[in-house]
Parts: structure tokens; sequence; C-alpha cells
């Protein structure tokens, strides 16, 4: 532990702490737009900048180490004075078009303007319009708002371990893009948007889908791998807007390209709303393939298969109503219920076998072998934890 | 899961996601981890940028070995002969923990000299992997302080699925890497409430919490606790399911949540099966290929439109919350069945839903300490027997389940279709980054499939060139089973001889060539290996 | 012929542009042809040299017989013959071609120490080196002292970095020795220190690093395994930027020569030192002349600088104690060693010890490198080596230090060169660059130039430098193009000194310094821009107008011949006229007038 004083309060901090750290952690909060606590310190947005004595000109806070004895000044005018500059800086490289900005409400940077009152620019001038746009599918890179804080850089290097991005060309032209500026072909973990403090990177699915005060968050786990991520669903209107993470979980926060973006099936159409009763033959699928089959003796019948399948998607409708009819919640209990017990009641209950999901919870997958075993009589419940 | 159960009396990851950075060696075996899971990946790569060493086996050259210290491309179906051999390196070198094996395990006697033949001379014959990466691997683990290892399906996929982990939990046992933090054997499971599924009983032979269906004493605790009698008799998995219904003896089938038409091998096995029931009932967020087939089809809720509970793949129970409204009249699975039991005269009676969970805790010892009150922010892994117990990060710290562990002799055998002059190409299936399963979540949300819109085979440059086949090609990959159409995709990732198809795609369903050959014990179908041919179209 | 003759020729970077080549092939052919074999190296030698710094008069060759030196000057391939015939021969210099006054004049204020074998010995053969003394130093070292030892000589020499900054080189020598604790990366051997010789020079018009190595690889080679043995690194690395071809081939050679002479390698000279040297080539970032920039750099990432402390004597290259010296520095060192620290000490200020290399540009009459001790007066370099401003003009300003350096004006042309000194002024040292500007130059426009430069250069990681000099580049412009507004220069002064104060390293730091000096000394320049929409200087074309002065022109019509827009109108022998509005400013009938009729103003 070393001692060090903090606008004139004395601290002690442990040892390799930095010094913006330090002060966080005894809640003085200095500004930063580049600084994120599991990345190195990167030093460039130099929001952070803090007087300490004996150094001769101010030094950033997130980059420097705590030593013992250290006296630091986190705010003063002229501190003040160089952050309101730099921040006009950014302003005037800036779109400054928060009202239709996906992130108003939820960016670092318009955070600070307020703070800082900053209507007036001194330093308007050239700046960057980028037309070309990222044709990846997922995250909408406008980098015409990128600050080049470098987070979403660190973070696909250090976490991700992909380097898909990196900052390209000199001076005020540098540009944080994928090698050659060709489209993004990445992981597209979306890491890169969690860091990233104001509106350059975000989900092309969010697009006018609400803002963030709008949006209701509920905290879950995720659907997909074993990982057991958290997820925050972002829900607007009974709708997934989004899906974020908290850094306070086994996950500290970080996704995959699943748990990112893998949300809009639940709200997808083509989900099935009512209960559904065979209106076509039994074997019709058998048939079908059969018929198909003596048209292409030549193929093997996984050709036809294939093609089925593929058309299936498109007439989704029509193939539901040609294979079901829509019926009540009575009725297919009733039906269940009749087909169950006359089955049992004809060929034992081990007749009867069931599957079940590893994608349900632990409640309805205890009470779904509960049934099996309790109501059906048999032991025939499995799931695909061997696939 | 069997495998390492049999050994150790309990199957799961022994250590927790976060000890993974701790790790000073990691052993990663049949597992692409950064595809599969890609948060667990995260850790490892943490662990690595932390000064850990990175072991990698696997026949792709899958992500991770970018940050590996050590790769060994072994042949598919070969890990039994490469884990031997290591295990020969480590009893050569005297790398084993003597204290450990005396006083916590059994059988090693027998098992040491079932070591003998496998000398990394032998195992570069068979593996392909260079001797001396091998005893680099070997020697690696063998000195390291607080190493694990880790695999998922590239191990368990086989016909000789259960040997694998045995070899696996071999070799963790003669080094004593066991029962510590940070120290252990770590099958990923592969989604995301696989484990919860299996502790919930919802497997043939055992009730909630591993019990056995045959054991009376079980068996009486849940006729009191059910009000009824229960069957001891073992029930059929899904494959011998699939089986039964073919030879007619199975009638009718419920299936909750699950797509075996696009899952299981031989595709065209398990639609014969389904079609032949008497009745199916599917109950599912679409009309997935298998719900085509039912008789009826039941909608339910998706994740987001339930409350419960998940089970991580490091036994952490996490709160699910309901977030919205599920569509239509589509109802949640569990007031599904409670309606559903309730029609066939056994009504089922749950206040709220975490009065379930509390059913549960009063079966299974494990969880009787979770409430969900407790759970709010993090998750508890179970065992958490009480409700002052703080759940168990590590298994084993002071000893097995079953009391000693046992050492098991495992002998190489080789995988039930190897390639021939018909079938010259062994074929792995495997999931992909962007994709889930059967692409029933994930191809029905648009977003993430237009990142990889189209199913792919990979093959390596030497074979795309003697085949004469480019990238973006197609052609037609087909094996005894049947066959199917995709495009080419030249990569490094594989070596010669070997393909890989990613099993999500409907219209090119890689199970429409996989074998249906079982692992005899775990019944784990045999996806990882088999033999096809590649031809132009 | 018993004579021992010996021919240098300069072959520098400067001497090759000049047709250095060519004159080497000359004499070969001629020597050959007059029967005078010059592969008979006992009597008659073929050199090939250095830089000796007057670049303007390339191609210099030396004829040395029996001991007496003749030098040529702008020497082409087709005198060769008669140098061969009447000066080998007949051993009658040939006068005319001579190098005259001022040669002597360029040299004689200057003291040589790092460059007192360029232009001297051959670079591309280490006996050279060896034979005037090479490789002592390093003996010395390793035979009879310490590495403390060797720290207190360096120490005790008072050599200050050359690169810029002017830290005292035997104290960074010695904290990096004293580092136990090694960085954070478990994967290194925690004993690995590392020494990098900084050859990335960058400035516009400075080639006082390049000089050196071009002229004499094996000293900066010499200065680093010394180097190496003090701090106690095992790997060196030399960051050279890849624009300096012949450099970076000598340095090659050199090493190679050196690593077969036992000097490099294992176990060198039998002392138990382990030392090698990579070369690294920079992509021509400026930035990568900055320190942090510069090892990032090696480690494969995009050269950004990165915050100091730590520095890199703490944790530096893969996160390790490293030592980063200029070339100018190094080369140095083997001459310290061998003639001691108060030989060294004797030249120089009480603060500033030695002397310091410059590239010496602009309107001075002699333009070159030079070595100069320091504390010299700003005067002397300008009129007794620089020979005073060309065409007769006035003096109006030096900036120093490139991009990052300051402009003096002329009054204060008294002043001493060291760093003490012109950092009073608002200027500095720097790595070396010395641009005499006179009274045709318009100094906005030469801060705009540079400020043209950083923002270019700017590597974009930190706000100040990336967009604030861009908004003073931005202002700098429309004050020269007439656009100026009132609170500009106070707006110029406010943001640069902010730029100044914010910026994460050197290069921000001191990017606003020719900006914030030139207001200091012509701020009414800038006011003249503003206010009167003139440029004093007539450089800024927005603000020039060309017209013919009626007492002067002759109507020779060579004026409107040039006029590529046909702005100019007049009858032979009458009064030319420029039409405003269709004149381009080119300045082509400035240039061309003989009797200084066209007026610019």
């Amino acid at each position: 532990m070393v001692n060090l004083t903090i606008d004139g309060i004395k601290f002690t901090a442990p040892d390799g702490t930095s010094v913006l750290d330090a002060a966080r952690r005894h809640g003085i909060s200095i500004p930063t737009l580049c600084h994120h606590p599991k990345l190195t310190p990167y030093g460039g947005c130099r929001l952070c900048i803090v007087e300490i004595k004996g150094i001769p000109r101010p030094v950033t806070a997130c980059t420097t180490p705590v030593t013992e004895g250290m006296e630091v000044t986190t705010i003063n005018p002229y501190l003040e004075k160089l952050r309101r500059t730099t921040l006009e800086l950014i302003l005037s490289d800036h779109p400054n078009d928060c009202m239709v900005c996906e992130k108003a409400g939820d960016c670092t940077l318009q955070e600070l303007a307020y703070f800082y009152g900053l209507r007036e620019n001194r330093f308007l001038g050239e700046r960057r319009i980028y037309t070309k746009k990222d044709g990846n599918p997922l995250i909408e890179r406008d980098m015409e708002k990128c600050i080049l804080c470098n987070k979403c850089v660190r973070v696909c290097n250090e976490i991700q371990g992909v380097t898909a991005i990196d900052i390209a060309y000199r001076g005020f032209k540098s540009k944080v893009c994928p090698p050659y500026e060709r489209d993004l072909d990445c992981e597209f973990c979306g890491q890169c948007i969690r860091v990233c403090p104001t509106g350059a990177l975000t989900g092309k699915m969010w697009t006018l889908k609400g803002r963030q005060k709008d949006i209701k968050e509920i905290d879950t786990i995720c659907p997909y791998c074993g990982c057991g991520c958290n997820l925050t669903l972002n829900i607007r209107k009974n709708e997934i807007v989004r899906v974020t993470s908290r850094e306070d979980t086994i996950n500290e926060g970080w996704l995959c390209a699943k748990g990112t973006f893998g949300y809009t099936f639940v709200n997808n159409p083509a989900r099935l709303t009512k209960p559904l009763i065979r209106i076509a033959p039994k074997n019709s699928n058998e048939l079908r393939v059969t018929s198909y089959e003596l048209k292409n003796k030549k193929d093997s019948e996984d050709l036809s298969l294939i093609t089925r399948h593929s058309s299936l998607e498109k007439s989704l409708v029509t193939r539901h109503s040609s294979l079901f009819r829509e019926a009540t919640w009575d009725e297919v209990f009733d039906l269940i219920a009749k087909k169950f017990t006359k089955i049992k009641e004809q060929y034992g209950p081990d007749s009867i076998g069931s599957l079940s999901s590893a994608r349900c919870t632990n409640e309805e997958n205890y009470l779904f072998q509960k049934f099996m075993r309790a109501v059906i009589g048999t032991n025939n419940v499995d799931h695909c934890a061997r696939f | 899961m069997a495998g390492l159960a049999a050994v150790f009396g309990s199957g799961a990851m022994t250590n927790s996601i976060p000890e993974i950075e701790n790790n000073d060696v990691l052993f990663v075996i049949g597992s692409n981890t950064t595809e599969t899971h890609p948060i667990i990946g995260i850790r490892m790569k943490k662990a690595v940028r932390k000064g850990a060493k990175l072991i990698v086996a696997d026949p792709r050259k899958i992500n991770l070995v970018r940050f590996a210290d050590s790769w060994m491309q072994q042949k598919p179906g070969t890990d039994v002969v490469l884990l031997n051999a290591m295990m020969h390196v480590l009893l050569k070198n005297n790398l084993i923990d003597r204290v450990f094996i005396l006083i916590r395990t059994e059988g090693f006697e027998s098992f040491k000299e079932g070591l003998e033949k496998y000398t990394p001379e032998y195992a570069e014959k068979i593996t392909g992997v260079p001797k001396q990466d091998i005893i680099k691997a070997a020697l690696l683990y063998g000195n390291a302080e607080r190493p694990a290892i880790y695999y998922t399906m590239g191990i368990t996929q086989h016909s000789h699925g259960t040997d694998n982990v045995y070899a696996i939990a071999n070799l963790a046992l003669m080094t004593g890497n066991l029962g510590m933090e940070s120290t252990g054997v770590n099958p990923l499971r592969g989604q995301n409430n696989v484990q919860g599924s299996t502790d919930m009983g919802c497997i043939p032979d055992q009730y909630p919490g591993y019990q056995k269906v045959n054991l009376s004493a079980i068996k009486s605790k849940f006729e009191k606790a059910w009000g009824v009698k229960l069957s001891n008799k073992v029930g059929l998995t899904a494959m011998e399911m699939m089986g039964a219904a073919i030879e007619g003896k199975m009638k009718a089938m419920y299936i909750m949540g699950e797509n075996p038409v696009l899952s299981d091998p031989d595709m065209n096995h398990t639609l014969k099966a389904l079609n032949k029931l008497d009745f199916l009932v599917v109950q599912d967020l679409f009309l997935t290929e298998t719900a085509e087939l039912a008789d009826v089809v039941l909608p339910a809720a998706s994740f987001a439109e339930k409350d419960g509970t998940f089970t991580n793949t490091e036994r952490r129970i996490q709160r699910v919350r309901k977030a919205l409204n599920p569509p239509g009249e589509a109802k949640e699975d569990s007031v599904i069945i409670r309606e559903l039991s309730e029609k066939l005269g056994y009504p089922m009676k749950y206040n709220f839903i975490e009065e379930v969970f509390q059913e549960i805790g009063s079966l299974w010892q494990a969880v009787a300490g979770v409430t969900y009150g407790r759970i709010d922010k993090w998750g508890v892994q179970w065992p958490c027997p009480t409700l002052d117990h703080p759940g168990t990060p590590y298994l084993f710290k002071g000893g097995f389940p079953r009391g000693k562990a046992a050492f098991t002799v495992v002998e190489y055998k080789p995988s039930k279709e190897l390639p021939d002059e018909e079938y010259p190409f062994v074929l792995s299936t495997g999931r992909h980054l962007f994709l889930y399963h059967t692409g029933t979540m994930i191809r029905k949300g648009d977003a993430l499939s237009k990142v990889l819109p189209e199913a792919y085979v990979e093959l390596s440059p030497d074979d795309a060139n003697q085949l004469g086949v480019s990238n973006s090609q197609k052609v037609r990959v087909s094996s005894r089973r049947g066959s199917i159409e995709v495009k080419i995709q030249v990569s490094k990732r594989v070596g010669k001889g070997m393909v890989f198809i990613p099993f999500h795609y409907k219209e090119a369903a890689a199970n429409m060539l996989t074998n249906t050959a079982l692992d005899p014990i775990a019944k784990i179908p045999e996806l990882k290996v088999c033999a096809v041919k590649i031809e132009k179209i | 012929m018993k004579s021992d003759i010996k021919i240098k020729v300069c072959m520098g970077t400067g001497g090759i542009a000049a047709g250095g080549a060519d004159v080497m092939n000359a004499f070969n052919k001629e020597l050959k042809e007059a029967g005078i074999d010059a592969s008979v190296e006992k009597f008659c030698s073929m050199h090939k040299v250095g830089c000796r710094g007057l670049c303007a008069k390339d191609v210099l060759v030396d004829v040395i017989i029996n001991g007496k030196k003749t030098i040529y000057q702008y020497t082409k391939p087709d005198m060769v013959s008669k140098i061969v015939n009447e000066h080998l021969i007949m051993g009658e210099p040939v006068a005319e071609w001579v190098a005259g006054e001022d040669y002597y004049n360029f040299h004689e204020k200057q003291t040589k120490v790092v460059l007192s074998d360029c232009g001297n010995i051959d670079p591309e053969d280490i006996n050279a080196y060896i034979a005037v003394g090479g490789y002592e130093a390093l003996k010395k070292v390793l035979t009879s002292l310490t590495p403390e030892e060797t720290i207190a000589i360096i120490k005790k020499s008072g050599l200050r970095g050359r690169g810029g900054a002017g830290f005292p080189t035997g104290l960074k020598w010695e904290i990096c020795r004293k580092v136990v604790s090694s960085g954070d990366s478990p994967r290194q051997e925690s004993d690995q220190k590392y020494i990098i010789c900084n050859a990335d020079e960058g400035d516009p018009g400075a080639f006082m690093d390049r000089a050196v190595i071009e002229g004499n690889p094996h000293s900066v080679i010499e200065g680093m395994i010394i180097g190496a043995y003090a701090i106690g690194a095992t790997k060196g690395y030399v960051y050279i930027r890849a624009e300096y071809p012949l450099a970076v081939e000598r340095l090659r050679k050199a090493l190679t020569q050196a690593r077969e002479k036992k000097l490099l390698g294992k176990n060198i000279l039998n002392a138990e030192l382990n030392f090698d040297i990579k070369v690294k080539l920079g992509a021509g970032a400026f930035v990568c002349g900055e320190e942090t920039a510069l090892i990032v750099s090696i480690e494969g990432q995009r050269g950004m600088p990165r915050a100091k402390p730590p520095f890199p004597v703490h944790s530096g290259l893969w996160g390790k104690p490293t030592v980063i010296n200029n070339v100018e520095t190094l080369a140095n060192i083997p001459y310290i060693i061998r003639k001691g620290a108060d030989w060294f000490s004797s030249f120089g200020t009480e603060k500033s010890k030695g002397t310091k290399v410059f590239a010496l540009t602009g309107k001075v009459k002699n333009t070159g490198l030079i070595e100069v001790p320091m504390g010299i007066l700003l005067k002397e370099i300008i009129y007794d080596i620089g020979g005073g401003i060309d065409k007769g003009r006035a003096l109006k300003a030096v900036q120093t230090g490139g991009p990052s350096g300051g402009c003096i004006p002329a009054e204060l042309v008294d002043i001493n060169v060291d760093y003490e000194s012109l950092a009073k002024v608002g200027s500095i040292v720097g790595s070396g660059g010395m641009v005499v500007l006179d009274e045709t130059d318009c100094m906005v426009s030469i801060a705009k130039f540079f400020l043209e430069f950083t923002q270019a250069e700017s590597c974009g990681k930190c706000v100040p430098c990336r967009i604030g000099t861009k908004r003073l580049l931005e202002i700098l412009d429309r004050i020269t193009r007439g656009k100026g507004k009132d609170g500009d220069l106070e707006l110029l002064e406010n943001l640069g000194n902010d730029i100044k104060a914010a910026s994460l390293c050197g290069l921000g730091q001191t990017a606003p310094n020719p900006v914030l000096s030139t207001l200091k000394y012509f701020r009414h320049e800038y006011e003249a821009h503003i206010k009167d929409l003139k440029c004093p200087a007539g450089v800024c074309n927005d603000l020039i107008e060309y017209s013919i002065l009626e007492e002067f022109c002759k109507g020779c019509g060579a004026c409107i011949r040039v006029c590529p827009s046909g702005a100019i109108t007049g009858e032979k022998k009458k009064l030319h006229k420029i039409t405003t509005a269709m004149c381009i400013k080119c300045g082509a009938c400035f240039d061309v007038c003989k009797f200084d009729a066209v007026k610019k103003g």
C-alpha cells in the first residue's frame, strides 16, 4: 500500500494502482473517454489529466501508477480549461447529430459535452466525412462518430484475441478500420460495441428500435451454449430490441455473436401461436418423399429431402395449413390425453417415449420427467446430452 | 458424463469458469472452445495472456491454436492413443503423484501395465503427431502446478467416447491434478441447460440428482414424494427410442424442444422412426422439421418468456426471468405439462415456479440450499446442500463421491467406420461460431445467419488440388447412409484426408451422412468420425 | 610511380546523388588507362568515403599524394581524365577545380568528434575503422573497466542525448543498469535488457544520423556494444528508417564484418560478453522517432507512443528495461572512452558538453553537415561556417530543432548554441536541424509548413495532437489566404499552449512551437496578414499582386513569353501591363525579368 494525497485528502492505495483507479475508489470522479477497467490503459483522450507535484506537466491519471507520497490535483481551473479544450476539439470533428443518434442518452461524449456546457465551439473546421458504409450485416460502424479512443481495438485484441481492427492512416485522417478498409469480417462478438463510448459502433439490428430511456432491462441467462452468460434483455413494447450484459457477472460483461445478436428468433413472426392438430394423412411426408424419389431415380432420396427442405422455408404458411389445423388448448389436451391413455392401456407405458430439452429450464425438465414417470409410468425420458 | 461418473462418481466440470484464468497449463482436447464456448474461450485466452501455457489437441487447426504453445493434430478417432502416450511419457519421467494415487485411487498397477505399449513412437504412427510434440505436451502438463483439461464433443461423440473420457480421467488421476482450485477435468457442456436437464433426471436411468431408478430405496423415496407407483425399469435412450419406433415397439412420443430430425445422426433413420409412430406430440417454438411429422404441435414459450433457472456447464444455477409475454396462445412449457398432467388425472399443484425448485431441493440434497433469493444476482454452484453453504466452485476437494477414483485400462479401438478406397475421407461434424444446433433459433433470426448463409465443407488445400475442386465449388459429399450437396471451403484448418461440415444446415444436413454407431456405455453416436467421398457435380 | 597515392571520393547519399559513383568509375577507368593500377594498393588506392559535410559542393574528391591532400569540388566524370593526367601523372593540381577558401572556412570553426572519421575512412571496410583506432575503446572497456566504471566515464563526460531532449546519457545507463525488477510479462527471462539505437531520423531537412551511419557505421556499433556492456543488455536493435537504403546497406555490412571479427555474438573478445544487434526498418512514420512509439513499432504494433512513466529504462521493449540512444549519442561513446571524459568535456559549455552535429540548410551559402562545439555563437555558424546569407539578403531568423523547434529571430543571433540557451529563447537543439531564413521567407508560411508536417505525422492517438494541430493548421491556412479573423492570434496561442500541455508525447507537446515562437517574434507579420491583407515577404499567393514598375520596364517581352495565363500585355519596347484578374501568381514574370521591373507585393 502506498500513501498519497488526492485533492488535499489523504488516501492509501495498493501498489500498482493507477491514479485514476485510486481516485475513483474514493469517489473522486475524473472524466475519461478511453479508459476501460479491463483493458490496458491508453492515455489517448487526455481528459483524465491531473497535476502531480514534482512533475512539470499534467499527466493522465489512467496511465500513471501511484507512488508513495504522491500529491495529486484532479481539479483546478487550469485542468478544467485543458479538458474543455480537448472536448471542444473532439466535438469540432463530430457530427453532433444527437437528435437522431442511436446512442443519445447513453453516450459518454454527449454527457461530458452537457456537463461542460459546450454549446459553442471555437475550433469548427474540417470534419471527417466517410461515405463508405461497412457492409457487414451486424455491426454498424459510423466512423464519423468515432473519437479514436481505441477501446474497440484493444478489446478486440486483448479480450477477444482477434485483432480484426486497428487504427490506419495518420494525423487527422486516422481511422479505425479492418485491414485495407474491407468490410468487417470477424467473430462478431460485439465486444467493440459494448465498449464504444459514442454512437460510432452500434448494432445494425438496433437501428430505430428505441432509445435507452424507453427500454426496460431484464436480466436473464443466455439460451445458447453452456457458458451460462448473463444477458440483459432490453425490452420495448414486448419486443427484445437488443441484448447487453452487465460487467459484474461471471461473463464479465462479454458475450459472443450468438449472445449479442442471436435473439431475434424470439420475436420472429413464424413462431407458433396456436396448438395445431394434424389434418394431412399420417405418412404424407414419407409419401411425398417417395413420389419425389420415383421422379428422380438417379439420385438418392437424400437429394429429394434437401430440395424439399429448402423449399419449405418459403412456403411456410401454406405448408402449415396443408398439414395442420389450428385448435384450442382444450381440444389438443383432450386429444393427447385420450391417445396416451389408449396407447398405454394397449401397449403398456413403456411404449411411450419422450425427449426433453436442454434449452428448457430446470423446473420444466423436472416437471417433464415427473410427468413421464409419475403420470405415464415410464422411464423413457432422455434429452440430447449426448449430441 | 457417464464416463466421468463411472470414474469419480460424479460427472460434471470439476472447476468453474473464473478459475480458468489461474491455470498455468490448459490442455484443450477435442474442443473448439472459441467457437462452441466463446466466453470460456475468452477466459482461456486471458489465462494465456497471464502466462499460462496452452496445449491444444485437435484434428483441425482451430482458433485456439494461435494461442497455443503446443498443438497436436491427431487423426480423428485416435485420442486414446495420444492420451495413453502422454501418460506413458509421464510415467517414464516419473511425473506422477504417488501419494494421490495411493490415497485416493484404485487400479493403478494394472493400468500402469496397460500403458507399456503406448510409446510415443507407436503413437506417432497411429495419431500422426510427431513424438517430440507428444513428449513436449506431456512434460508441459506433467510439470504444471495448476493444469486443467477441457474437452467437449470431440472426445465424446465417438463409438469409443467413454474410453476417451476414461483416458482423460486417468491422466488427471495419475498426476493428482484433481480436487484443487484451477486444477481438474472439465467437460464443457454444449447447450445452455444440458447440465440442468441431466441434473433434473431427464435421463432414462436416473431420477433428479443422479439417483438410480432401479434402486428400490430411491424409487420409494420418489414414490412417496410424488404419491404414485413408479417403474423400476431403466428406460430407453433417445437413439434406442428411435430404434424401438422402427421396430414398432415404440408407439407414441412426446418431444419437448428438440429437433432430432436434424440433430440425430442418420437423418433418414430418424425420419423413418418418427413416421412410424402412432402418435407424436411436439412442443416447440417453431414448426421444426420434427414438428412437421407430429400429430399434435404445441406452441411453447421461449427463454425470454418464462421464469425459472438454468444450470450452466460449471454447475452454476442461475435465474431465468420473464421479459416478454409469449406470442398468441403459446404457453410456458411448465404450464403445458401441468395442464396436460391435470387432464390425465394427476394435478401438479404449484403456486409459483420456485415451488418446483423447492420440491427438487427436497429430493436432491445437492441443491437443497439454493433459493431464488440467493441466486438473484450471482448463481450458486451445486453441491449446495444447506442455506448457509456457499456452493462448490470446484469438486472433489476432500475425496470422490464413489470413495476412491478408479483407473481404467483403456485400449485403442479404431472408429467404427474408417476411410477406405470407396469413401476415402474422414468426416467430422461440429458447430460454427455463428450458428447453433439445428438452426431453430439462429437461422430463424435473420441477421446472424447473413454472416454465414451457406453450408460448407472444409477441405485441405492438398485434397482440393487432388480432387481438382476449388473454393465455393459445389460438390456432393456422400457416405454409406446418404449424401448432401455443399460448397467447398478450402482451408488449412483441416489436415489431409479429413473434411469438416458444420451440422446446422437443414438444406445440407451433415447428419444425413453420419454414423449411428453408439458408444456402448454412454450411448453417444459417433458423429466425429465417419467415412465419406467427395464428387464433383 | 613510386609515390603513395590515395584517392577518396565522397560516396554519401549526397555524393552519390551528385554523381559520385560515375566519378569513381571514371577514376578507375582513367587510372587503368594511364597504367596506374588502382588495385595495387601499395602505391595507389581508391576509397569511397562518407559525407564530409559540404554537400553543396559535391562530388568532393580528395587526392592525396605522399600525404599532401588536394580537394576537388563539383567534380564531374569528364573532369577526371584531366585530373589524372595533370595531377596524378604530372604532379600539378588542376587549380581551377580545387576547393577554395569557402571549403576551408566551412571547416575551420568546426570541431569534429563524431564526424572525425566520416569522409576519411571507407565505411564499408571494418579495417579502415580499426586502422584509425576503431574498437580500441571496446577493448579497453572489456579488458579494464567494469560496467559501473564505464558508466562513470560517460557521466563524467557530460554527454547528453543528441536526439532532442538532452537527457544525460550516463545517468540513463545507470538507471537501466540498476533496474532489477523486470517487466510484467512472465514469459521473458527476468534479466533481459535491451539497448536500442534510434536511427529513425525524421525531421525534414535533417540528415545527421544518416551521414554518421553512411560514413562510419562502426562507431555506432561500437558505441552500442559498450552501452550493452554497461547496462547489461544482450540484445540490441537499430531502428532505422527504410528510406535510408544506403545507410541500411552499410550498417548491415558493418554488422556482418563485426560478427566475423567476433565483435558481436557470443563471448565477444573472449570477455564473456554476449551481444548482438538486429536491424529493424521503420516504415517512415515520423512519430516512431519517439522512443515509446519506436518500441511499440519494434514489437510489431502500429507505432503509437504510450504515456510515460513508466519510462523505457524501467519498462521498455517487451516490458523489459531498455535504453534508447540516438545515433549521434552512441557514435560519441567510442571517442569518449578512447580519449577520456575530460577531453570530451573540454568542448562545450558548463551544462552542454561536447560537440553537436547540425544539418545547416536554408539561405546560407554553404549548406551541409557541420559539427560544432556546444556553446558556439549562432552567428559564427551562419556567417563563418555557413558563409553568410546567399544573394546578399538579410538574415531574418534561424529555425532550429525541426518541427518541434522554434524560430530564433535575427536580433538574437548572438546567442550561444546549447541546450539551455536555445530553450531560453523558445527553441530547442533538437536532433540538429538548422534552417536559415532570410527576408524572402514568410514566417506564417514557415509555421504552416511545419504544422502541415506534424499534423500529417501525428499518430492519431491523442486528441490535442490529432485534432488540435489540424485546427492550428486551419487557422494558419486561413491567415495565409487573407481570411484571418480578429482573435485568431489569441486563439492560436491559446490552443497552441493547450496542445503543448495536454498532448501525450513529445510530438504533440512540441508541435505548436513553430507557431508560438514565430508569433512571439514576428507577431507583426501575422497581423499584416490579417489586418492589412499583406504578406510582407511576398510569399503568400493570395495576398500578393504582381505589377510592372513603369520606371524599370524596357518592354523586352520576356515576361509576356513566360506568362502561362496570358495575363501580360504590351507592345515591344513599350510598357507592359499585368491584368490582375487573369494573373495566377505563378511568379514566372518576376523570375524572368532582368530589370527588376516586376513588383511583387
